[in-house]
């Protein structure tokens, strides 16, 4: 009896831990959501009002140009910037991800693994460190406020993670499913498309989704090396809503909501492709 | 028809020589077992075959037409691996199916001859299930439908029944021979356990360290073994080896304990020749407990150490000049260790072996 009821308490415990780390995590963004549903006059009140007292679309409204008082922001060119650049850089990082992650789990060749930990280490050099000297090669050869620029810097910045997460999926996945499919009649790219890819989707889904997200979220380097519209990204684009005397704090949390959202249905869709351990059963007994 | 011819097959990998200049020739329609300790070449040599290794040097021919730089799409032919790789995101009917969609067959075509290798192998019943919701023994099955689907040339297994618990080992390994005798078709198998390799082989090919060592009937190779290697090899249990000096036309022991040289390999051995004197268990038995051959025969005192009853007979483990042998008994009655015996030798049923190369004199 004793042992059970320590058990549930035990439980109870648990739960209310989580719970309380959930609040911490959620607190601030749930406050981000709140305030862009409200005048930038309760943003500042003091005793704080939690639940907006005059709940309304008027930020919204106002940074997209529309009412009495807006805010000119070009939010559509950012956000086409940023969904193009993130989706771009995305689709080169998970390219080169699954060639060099199938080479690294597949093939035997010199140097491999000095390249692969040259390639992880590269990941621990802070990315805002290499801004100053990217900054300067950029200006030289005109990358300077171009979409391509930021691409490529995505793209770096995505590489080696991807490459190491489809390396491991790749791994995972016995060599003797090619084999099979080799013998089955495929070509060896056949044999990567209708069975190692299916596999490893998942794998691949979650290195997308990061990489995504990374460029998608990226603001330290975005904004050295942006200037204008032409290559704004929606990160850079919340620093329109400081100017020298005020922080228009409502705007910038309506312009956040719309920077989380695309980032939460990509998570959403993409969520479904994430379960792991497809290959069990495949193989051994 | 398609036999299989293998001449002079080199594979190094990087400076590292693996399999050594090997020259076997595969008849239509024969089942061919490559059988040996692990790192004898055997899989590679299959792999080679199969195309999924390249060839350093030889050339290997299926049918009439040299292989050598074929893609294994291209050689027709189908494998089961140790670990069966079927495919986990594919259905049993997927999976049986696969090849033959990629060879772009007739969707009819396809059901017919996914129909037909369901039947042979009893898989109607799992055709909708995938891998993940299959025993052991039926992910087996399906990986052996998937091979003969496509009516290939020549089925290549490796080491197919390792990963399954010794009773079906047993069920699968008839399963293979029926299949084998209903789908007429050249068959080469891998394995690293000779009673599989003795029950199913037309002929076997023991192999050794990148070399084959024998190549012959299951019968031939247990009966005349060609060295030390293949006679301890083949067998169970293993032929006992004991080192021996002959002298005057006797057998004699290093514990100068001795036994007369068998009349028919008398000729093939000199005076004073270091010999290794080669005895099976079955032919190394309790007076009154053998199996009476009616041959040659001479006894020997010995002590028991310990004793293994099976049933049916009994593995009594003796020492014969400092050197363990084993001795069977048939129609076994209790034996209490420490125990001396006399055993009859089976001299014509004896092997010799020279001293120092390990071939045996016979085979000059």
């Amino acid at each position: 009896m004793r042992s059970v009821l320590r058990k549930r308490l035990g439980a109870i415990g648990l739960w209310i831990l989580t719970f309380l780390l959930m609040v911490i995590m959620c607190v601030p963004g749930l406050w981000v959501v709140l305030t862009a549903f409200r005048p930038n006059s309760e943003v500042l009140a003091k005793p704080a009002i939690w639940i907006p007292e005059n709940p309304g679309f008027g930020n919204f409204a106002k940074i997209f140009g529309f009412g009495a008082d807006q805010i000119a922001i070009p939010v559509t060119a950012y956000f086409m910037n940023s969904l193009i650049i993130a989706l771009t850089s995305t689709a080169i990082a998970l390219l080169i991800g699954m060639s060099g992650g199938y080479a690294f789990a597949r093939y035997r060749f010199r140097f491999k693994n000095g390249i692969f930990l040259g390639l992880m280490l590269s990941r621990t050099v802070p990315g805002i460190a290499l801004s100053l000297p990217i900054f300067i090669i950029w200006s030289k050869i005109g990358l300077i406020d171009a979409k391509l620029g930021l691409i490529i810097v995505y793209v770096a910045m995505n590489v080696p993670f991807t490459i190491w997460l489809i390396d491991g999926f790749f791994r995972q996945i016995p060599k003797e499913m090619s084999e099979a499919a080799q013998v089955d009649g495929c070509t060896r790219w056949q044999a990567f498309w209708k069975i190692e890819f299916p596999l490893a989707k998942s794998g691949i889904a979650s290195a997308g989704i990061f990489a995504f997200l990374t460029s998608w979220n990226e603001y330290a380097l975005a904004s050295n090396l942006t200037r204008s519209t032409d290559s704004k990204t929606l990160p850079v684009g919340l620093m329109d809503f400081t100017s020298q005397f005020t922080i228009d704090w409502a705007g910038m949390s309506a312009m956040a909501v719309i920077i989380i959202i695309p980032a939460l249905i990509l998570t959403f869709l993409v969520q479904k492709h994430l379960i792991a351990g497809l290959t069990f059963g495949g193989v051994k007994g | 028809m398609a036999g299989i011819s293998l001449q002079n097959v080199i594979k190094r990998y990087g400076k590292t020589e693996v399999v050594h200049g090997i020259n076997l020739d595969i008849a239509h329609n024969e089942f061919v077992v490559l059988v040996g300790p692990s790192g004898c070449g055997k899989s590679t040599t299959l792999r080679m075959i199969a195309g999924l290794e390249d060839i350093s040097e030889g050339t290997i021919s299926i049918g009439s037409e040299v292989v050598n730089d074929l893609p294994p799409r291209k050689r027709n032919i189908s494998m089961v691996f140790q670990n069966y790789a079927l495919y986990p995101h594919m259905s049993v009917r997927e999976n049986l199916g696969f090849g033959l969609k990629i060879a772009k067959q007739s969707e009819e075509q396809i059901i017919e001859r996914v129909n037909e290798a369901a039947d042979i192998l009893g898989l109607d019943e799992l055709m909708d299930r995938t891998p993940a919701e299959l025993s052991g023994g039926q992910r087996q099955r399906v990986a052996m439908g998937r091979a003969i689907v496509r009516h290939p040339q020549a089925f290549l297994f490796d080491e197919p029944l390792s990963n399954l618990d010794a009773k079906l080992r047993v069920q699968m390994r008839t399963e293979i021979k029926k299949l084998h005798q209903t789908v007429r078709t050249t068959v080469v198998y891998v394995t690293h356990d000779q009673v599989e390799a003795m029950t199913l082989a037309d002929r076997i090919v023991v192999m050794k360290d990148g070399y084959i060592e024998q190549v012959g009937t299951p019968m031939d190779v247990f009966n005349h073994p060609v060295n030390t290697f293949v006679a301890s090899f083949i067998g169970s249990p293993p032929m006992n080896l004991l080192p021996a000096t002959v002298t005057d036309g006797l057998v004699v022991f290093s514990d100068g304990k001795s036994l007369p040289l068998p009349t028919r390999l008398g000729p093939l051995v000199r005076d004073r020749q270091e010999v290794i004197f080669g005895l099976r268990a079955d032919d190394l038995t309790p007076v009154g407990h053998g199996i009476t051959s009616g041959g040659e025969s001479a006894q020997l005192t010995l002590d028991v150490i310990l004793s293994e009853p099976l049933g049916t007979e009994t593995i009594l483990y003796t020492n014969i000049a400092g050197q363990e042998a084993q001795g069977k008994m048939f129609g076994p009655r209790d034996v209490s260790p420490g125990e001396s015996m006399t055993f009859d030798v089976a001299l014509d049923k004896a092997h010799i072996f020279d001293g120092a190369t390990g071939a045996s004199v016979r085979a000059r």
